[in-house]
C-alpha cells in the first residue's frame, strides 16, 4: 500500500501540481482533492484513465464517486479492492 | 477613434517636442490618418487621428477660440448633435462639426463636470492654460483606455502604456501584484496595471493635475440598480427594443461607413437586425473557426441571409493564433489567460482591409441583461446549498455548459462536488465568482519563489473589497454578480484586450450599443427574473428579438465566444520558434517569474495531449503571454521613429 500511495502521489504531483509539492500545495494522503483544489472537475477523467491503464482495472461509471477517488488513501484503497476482486463503493449502494 | 498622449510638468519646464513626438508615434496604429501636437510652456498634448467625424475639420489637438483650453481626445460623443444645439442656444459659436469641439465648449461652461453630459466612449486630456491644470477623463464603462505615470514632477499620459515607456525614466518593471491580480481575476484591479510605474485611470474616473498634485474622483459608476420603477408588463420587450434602437441609431452616426461584428449569437444579431432597419446596405464581419468546437459560422450565415447583409468571413485556425499571439500581447500590454483576443486581432485587420473603420458590436448585453454562465452557475450553487440532497443538482450542472464536451462526460457525483458550497462561501461578497477565481488562483503554483515572496503579503481580495460601492452588500446576489462582471472583467479584459486594443491595432473603432447609458439604466431597473428566468439567460432580450431574427437565433442558448487555447501553441504547425524560446528552461530562469520545472511538466502534458483541462489551458496561455510581455516590454523594448510627427 505505501508504494501504491507513493506512485499515485507522484502522478498527482506531476500532472496536477506540475512537480510542486511544497507549501501551499503540499497535501496529505487523506486530503480531499476537490476541496484542496488539487484535481479539478475535468481532471478526474484524467485520473481515471491513468488508473485503468496503469493498474489494468476497469472502472464502472457508478464507481466514479468521491468516496473512491477523492484522496490518495481512497484511491489506493479503491485500487486494492479492485485488484482483490472485492466489491467497491458505488453510487446508490 | 484615436491615440492620445501628453506631458505636463509641475515646474513649467519646456516640453521636449521630440520626446512627445516619439510618444505619439508609438500610437500610430490607433490613428493612422493624421498626427498633431500642441506644446505650451509646461504642457504638451499629442494626437494620432483616426478620422471618423468631421473628416476635414476635426484635427487635434484643438484649442478653444479664446485660447484658454486645449484638448486631445480619443473617442466618440454620440449625443454631440444634441449638445451642440443646446450650446448654440446659449451663445456658443462653433468652428467645426466635430464632437471634440463640443467637449471644449462644455468644459468652458461646466469645467470637469462637463463629462456628466456626455453619452459616449472617451478618454481625453484638457489643458487649461489659465489655471495651468490638466484634466484627464475616461468614460463610465471604460471603453477607451488611458494610462499615466508620474516621474520627477512630470505627469505623462497616453492611450497605451508603450507610449509612456518612451521616457526612460518610466520604469518598465512588472508589478508582481498586478500579475497576482491577472492570475486571480483575469485582469488587474485599476489603477493597478501589469507595470509597477504605470497607473490606469479607472473607468468612470477623472483626474486633475495641478502644480504636481494629483486628484482622482469617480464621475460615473456602472448602473447596477435604479431608483426608477421598472417597466414590467407586456410592453417591456418593446420598451427595451426602443431604447436599444436609439442607442444603435446614434452609434451609426459617422462620416465613414459603419459595419458590424456578427458572432452568430443573440446580442450581435439583434444589433445587426436593428441596424438593418436604418440602412439598406450593411456589411457584417465574422470569425469562422477551423475547429467545429468553436465555430459558429452556420448561425452567422443564417443571420446574414435572413437580414440580407454583405457578409465577410475571416477563417481562423490554431496556427493563425500561434502566429499572431506576440503582436496581440504587444497590443494588450497585459498577461492574457485566453487566446480569444487573437482572432479578434485578425478580424479587425480584415475589417480595415475591407475599408471599414467603425463597427457596432453586441458587447455588454451579457453583463446588462443577464447572459453569462457565471450567473447561472451561482444560481445552481445557491440551489445546491439550500437543497443539498436534491437529485436535480447534477442535471442542472449538465445544463450549464452544453458546449463543453469534457464537462458533460463527468460523473454526476463529481459535478455535484464541483458545486459543493459551504456556509462561508455563501457569505462571501463575491460568491458568484469564487469558483472562477479559485480555479485561476491555482495557476500561481507556477510562480517562482521570488514572485511568491513578492506577493506574500499582498491580498488582492482586500484590494477588490475596497473598490466595492458602499451599498453593494444590500444588492440582490444577481445584481452583485452583474456588477463584478461590469466593473472588472468587462473593462479589464473584454473591452480592452479583446476589444479596443486588438481593434485599434488596425485602426478599427468598436461601438457598443448595449453599453449606452440609457440602455444600462433601463437594464438596471429590471428585476433579475426578466434577465434570467430560472436558467433561461437574457430572457427579456429574447422576447424583444422574437420578430427580428430567425427563431433558431432568437431562441438559441448562449455559446460563449471561445478559440483554440493551449494546444494552439504546442501542436499547431508550423510550430512558432518563440514558444520554445520563451518557455525554455534558460529563459524562464533568466526572467524569474515562473519556475522552469513545472512549466516543462505542463508542456509535456500538452505534447501528450491527454486529460487537458481548462486550468491547463489558462496556465499555458498565461505563462506564454507573460513571457511575451517581458520579452517585448523589458528585454527587447524599442521605440519607433517620430520623424513623421509635426
Amino acid at each position: 500500500m505505501p508504494q501504491l500511495i507513493e506512485e499515485l502521489r507522484a502522478f498527482i504531483i506531476e500532472n496536477f501540481l506540475f512537480g510542486d509539492e511544497s507549501a501551499p500545495f503540499a497535501f496529505t494522503n487523506e486530503d480531499s482533492f476537490q476541496e484542496r483544489g488539487i484535481v479539478d472537475s475535468t481532471g478526474i477523467l484524467e485520473l481515471v484513465c491513468h488508473l485503468q491503464e496503469k493498474y489494468a482495472i476497469d472502472i464502472a461509471d457508478d464507481e466514479l464517486i468521491p468516496d473512491n477517488l477523492d484522496s490518495l488513501a481512497r484511491v489506493a484503497q479503491f485500487i486494492e479492492r479492485k485488484r482483490a476482486g472485492c466489491g467497491t463503493v458505488s453510487n446508490g449502494h | 477613434m484615436c491615440g492620445i498622449a501628453g506631458i505636463v510638468t509641475a515646474d513649467g519646464n519646456a516640453i521636449d517636442r521630440g520626446h512627445l513626438a516619439s510618444m505619439i508615434a508609438m500610437l500610430q496604429h490607433r490613428g493612422p490618418d493624421d498626427r498633431g501636437m500642441h506644446v505650451d510652456q509646461g504642457a504638451g498634448l499629442a494626437h494620432a487621428r483616426l478620422s471618423v467625424v468631421d473628416l476635414a475639420g476635426g484635427r487635434q489637438p484643438m484649442s478653444s477660440p479664446d485660447g484658454s483650453a486645449s484638448i486631445t481626445f480619443n473617442g466618440e460623443i454620440f449625443n454631440h448633435h444634441e449638445l451642440r444645439e443646446e450650446l448654440v442656444k446659449t451663445g456658443h459659436r462653433f468652428r467645426t462639426a466635430s464632437d471634440t469641439e463640443v467637449i471644449l465648449h462644455l468644459y468652458q461652461d461646466h469645467g470637469a463636470a462637463a463629462v456628466d453630459k456626455l453619452n459616449g466612449q472617451w478618454a481625453f486630456a484638457i489643458w487649461n492654460h489659465r489655471t495651468r491644470t490638466l484634466l484627464l477623463s475616461r468614460d463610465g464603462v471604460g471603453i477607451r483606455p488611458l494610462f499615466y505615470a508620474v516621474v520627477d514632477r512630470r505627469l505623462l499620459f497616453a492611450s497605451e502604456i508603450k507610449a509612456l515607456f518612451c521616457d526612460p525614466r518610466v520604469s518598465r518593471e512588472l508589478d508582481p501584484c498586478g500579475l497576482d491580480n491577472v492570475f486571480t481575476f483575469w485582469t488587474t484591479l485599476p489603477p493597478r496595471t501589469a507595470f509597477a510605474a504605470v497607473r490606469a485611470l479607472p473607468p468612470g474616473h477623472s483626474l486633475s493635475w495641478h502644480d504636481g498634485t494629483t486628484k482622482t474622483w469617480q464621475h460615473r459608476r456602472p448602473a447596477a440598480t435604479s431608483a426608477e420603477p421598472p417597466i414590467v408588463g407586456p410592453q417591456t420587450p418593446a420598451a427595451l427594443r426602443a431604447v436599444l434602437d436609439d442607442a444603435i441609431q446614434i452609434r451609426m452616426r459617422a462620416d465613414v461607413p459603419v459595419g458590424a461584428y456578427l458572432s452568430g449569437g443573440l446580442d450581435s444579431s439583434v444589433v445587426v437586425a436593428l441596424m438593418k432597419r436604418h440602412r439598406t446596405r450593411l456589411r457584417t464581419f465574422s470569425i469562422v473557426f477551423d475547429d467545429a468546437e468553436f465555430d459558429e459560422s452556420a448561425h452567422q450565415r443564417s443571420v446574414a441571409r435572413a437580414l440580407d447583409t454583405e457578409h465577410v468571413e475571416l477563417r481562423c485556425g490554431a496556427a493563425d493564433i500561434n502566429r499572431v499571439f506576440p503582436e496581440v500581447v504587444w497590443h494588450a500590454e497585459t498577461p492574457l489567460l485566453r487566446t480569444a483576443p487573437a482572432p479578434m486581432f485578425l478580424l479587425s485587420r480584415l475589417t480595415r482591409d475591407s475599408g471599414y473603420k467603425v463597427v457596432l458590436t453586441g458587447e455588454g448585453a451579457d453583463e446588462m441583461l443577464g447572459g453569462y454562465d457565471i450567473f447561472k452557475e451561482a444560481k445552481i450553487r445557491r440551489f445546491s446549498a439550500r437543497f443539498p440532497a436534491s437529485p436535480r443538482r447534477a442535471s442542472l450542472v449538465r445544463r450549464l455548459y452544453p458546449y463543453l464536451p469534457n464537462l458533460r462526460r463527468q460523473p454526476a457525483s463529481y459535478l455535484q462536488a464541483f458545486f459543493h458550497t459551504t456556509a462561508e462561501d455563501l457569505a462571501s461578497p463575491w460568491f458568484s465568482h469564487l469558483p472562477r477565481w479559485r480555479l485561476t488562483s491555482r495557476l500561481k503554483l507556477f510562480f517562482s519563489s521570488d514572485m511568491r515572496a513578492a506577493v506574500a503579503d499582498y491580498d488582492g481580495f482586500a484590494e477588490l473589497a475596497g473598490t466595492l460601492p458602499r451599498e453593494y452588500g444590500d444588492w440582490h446576489p444577481f445584481v452583485q454578480a452583474q456588477y463584478l462582471e461590469t466593473a472588472h472583467l468587462l473593462p479589464g479584459y473584454l473591452l480592452s484586450s479583446q476589444g479596443d486594443r486588438v481593434a485599434m491595432a488596425h485602426g478599427v473603432e468598436c461601438r457598443h450599443p448595449f453599453l449606452d447609458p440609457h440602455v444600462m439604466a433601463f437594464a438596471a431597473a429590471l428585476p433579475p427574473a426578466l434577465k434570467m428566468r430560472v436558467l433561461n439567460e437574457k430572457y427579456l432580450l429574447k422576447q424583444a428579438a422574437v420578430d427580428l431574427l430567425p427563431t433558431s437565433i432568437s431562441r438559441r442558448a448562449k455559446q460563449p465566444y471561445r478559440a483554440p487555447e493551449g494546444q494552439a501553441f504546442v501542436t499547431a504547425a508550423p510550430s512558432e520558434e518563440y514558444v520554445n524560446d520563451l518557455l525554455s528552461n534558460t529563459q524562464l530562469k533568466r526572467d524569474g517569474i515562473f519556475r522552469p520545472e513545472p512549466v516543462a511538466s505542463l508542456l509535456r502534458k500538452f505534447r501528450q495531449g491527454k486529460g487537458l483541462s481548462v486550468r491547463d489551458d489558462m496556465a499555458l496561455v498565461g505563462i506564454l503571454s507573460t513571457q511575451l510581455l517581458v520579452d517585448r516590454f523589458i528585454n527587447h523594448f524599442h521605440t519607433v521613429t517620430h520623424a513623421t510627427a509635426h
